[in-house]
């Protein structure tokens, strides 16, 4: 070995690879397919509160975005058919800095044709005892079942506030969510936390109860994914891309186009899913302890 | 005018009129939700520490400060004064301001004095300091337990919880930051 070897890098590098050959087996196993689908698409995203890099030829014309997830083509594959597919791949967000957040990092998305959120939401917590194991990160807390939450119980319980005070507020509940609830989410073991408001999830069903069908895990009050049953319904799609649209003219952000294709596969139809997104990063982070994801990244921005 | 980009440990910051200093800060977005900023800050001109949450992006002030190295000279009336160590120039602060930094200061003690609109606001003094003890009890004979302390005060007036071994007249080291006692200096 080279004098200079250095042991840091090493060892993340080591880490990674362990991780990504664990959370492969743990797909194969469960006769998921890995799938790839590009980096730079026609819309990165709608959501409101995201901002993604545009790409442009050397002579100045947009030949697209960064996609801040590979959602909208892995659920043209399930139109396609596919009924079990993960993707480990790189996510870019422009604006995200900070201690659990990078802008380019690995994002594993995977999603069940045929399935509902609570199908997903097991898969996460058998995968994160899996890849725990995998790794020799002792860790007896994440094993299954999580702790489960709505997200009235979660502001009730750790705020004392009613979510109906805060709903209609957007900045209000997510300053209070930053500020008091997420912080102590999933201290002692992870917690899924369910039953968000419709408003906060564009690509997630709703539930008989007015409800999203949308969940988040919380460990250590950390953000580890964000899952959902998903909207099939092309015409509702449409209505709430051009809400997002329309909020982010209203604050002045890029307005993103609408993924035409993606609506078309809608239109052809899409199976009853479940899907689910998790920061790569995030859960090497927690597993080993440390206390930012830059701990785990061969190369994060502050060291490129 | 900056905004939440530019908030980095120590940046100074103006918020009504005030100048406050950052202690620690993190960034945080939440999923399907707009981002912010978490920070712990310190008002200059009182030394409370606060947690404040910006929205990211929000537009701050930069407040206007200045730290310039200055020396105790000596008391005068409810405060004290400093020189300046390159332009001479003399300036007071008040007990008030000073706060703990006054049991510090002795005779020529070099400190970092903090500006705020040109005028002072308040000081650092050196992470560690030698005092010298005026008064404690004398130690007790056969008493080895080594968790064991017994107050002491220093030539400042500083009170300080010492080792049964100190005695009136030894030097001590001490630590600015938490005023207590690192160790007993020889000679």
């Amino acid at each position: 070995m080279a004098e200079s070897a250095d042991r840091a890098l090493l060892q993340i590098l080591e880490l990674r690879a362990g991780a990504f050959i664990a959370i492969r087996r743990f797909f194969g196993e469960r006769e998921f397919i890995e799938v790839d689908t590009p980096s730079v698409v026609p819309s990165p995203g709608l959501d409101p509160h995201l901002a993604a890099f545009e790409v442009r030829t050397p002579k100045g014309k947009s030949v697209g975005w960064l996609a801040t997830s590979p959602e909208y083509q892995m659920k043209r594959l399930l139109s396609a058919g596919a009924k079990r597919i993960f993707q480990l791949s790189r996510s870019y967000r422009a604006d995200e800095q900070g201690q659990h957040h990078e802008r380019e990092f690995t994002m594993l998305e995977w999603y069940r044709a045929d399935a509902g959120s609570e199908d997903v939401i097991r898969d996460t917590e058998e995968l994160v005892a899996f890849v725990a194991e995998a790794l020799d990160q002792p860790a007896p807390e994440v094993q299954p079942p999580w702790e489960r939450m709505t997200v009235e119980d979660a502001l009730q319980f750790h705020a004392n506030v009613t979510l109906e005070s805060l709903v209609d507020d957007e900045e209000s509940f997510f300053r209070v969510w930053v500020e008091q609830v997420q912080p102590r989410l999933g201290g002692e073991q992870p917690v899924v936390v369910t039953d968000w408001p419709a408003s906060m999830a564009s690509l997630a069903r709703i539930k008989d109860n007015g409800m999203a069908d949308r969940f988040e895990a919380f460990y250590r009050g950390v953000e580890l994914c964000n899952g959902f049953g998903e909207l099939t319904d092309p015409d509702e799609q449409r209505r709430r891309f051009e809400r997002d649209q329309e909020q982010r003219r209203a604050v002045g952000a890029a307005v993103y186009p609408i993924d035409e294709r993606f609506l078309d596969a809608l239109r052809t139809g899409m199976p009853e899913s479940g899907g689910n997104a998790l920061g790569v990063e995030r859960l090497l982070m927690l597993l080993l302890g440390a206390d930012s994801i830059q701990a785990v990244m061969p190369f994060p921005e502050e060291r490129l | 005018m900056t905004d939440t980009s530019d908030i980095k440990k120590g940046f100074k910051m103006l918020i009504d009129g005030v100048p406050f200093a950052v202690v620690d800060h993190q960034f945080v977005k939440p999923g399907k939700g707009q981002a912010f900023v978490r920070t712990r800050i310190k008002n200059m001109m009182t030394g409370a520490v606060i947690d404040r949450t910006f929205k990211s992006g929000e537009k701050l002030e930069k407040a206007d400060t200045e730290e310039r190295t200055m020396q105790y000279l000596y008391p005068e009336g409810e405060g004290r004064v400093f020189m300046d160590t390159q332009s001479y120039e003399q300036l007071a602060l008040s007990n008030e301001q000073l706060g703990d930094s006054v049991h510090y200061l002795l005779d020529g003690t070099q400190v970092d004095v903090m500006l705020f609109q040109g005028r002072p606001i308040g000081v650092t003094p050196p992470t560690f300091v030698e005092l010298l003890v005026t008064e404690t009890e004398p130690g007790f004979k056969g008493d080895t337990s080594s968790n064991t302390t017994k107050p002491a005060t220093l030539e400042t007036g500083l009170q300080v919880n010492v080792p049964l071994f100190v005695n009136a007249g030894d030097r001590l080291k001490i630590d600015t930051r938490t005023g207590s006692y690192v160790e007993r200096v020889k000679g």
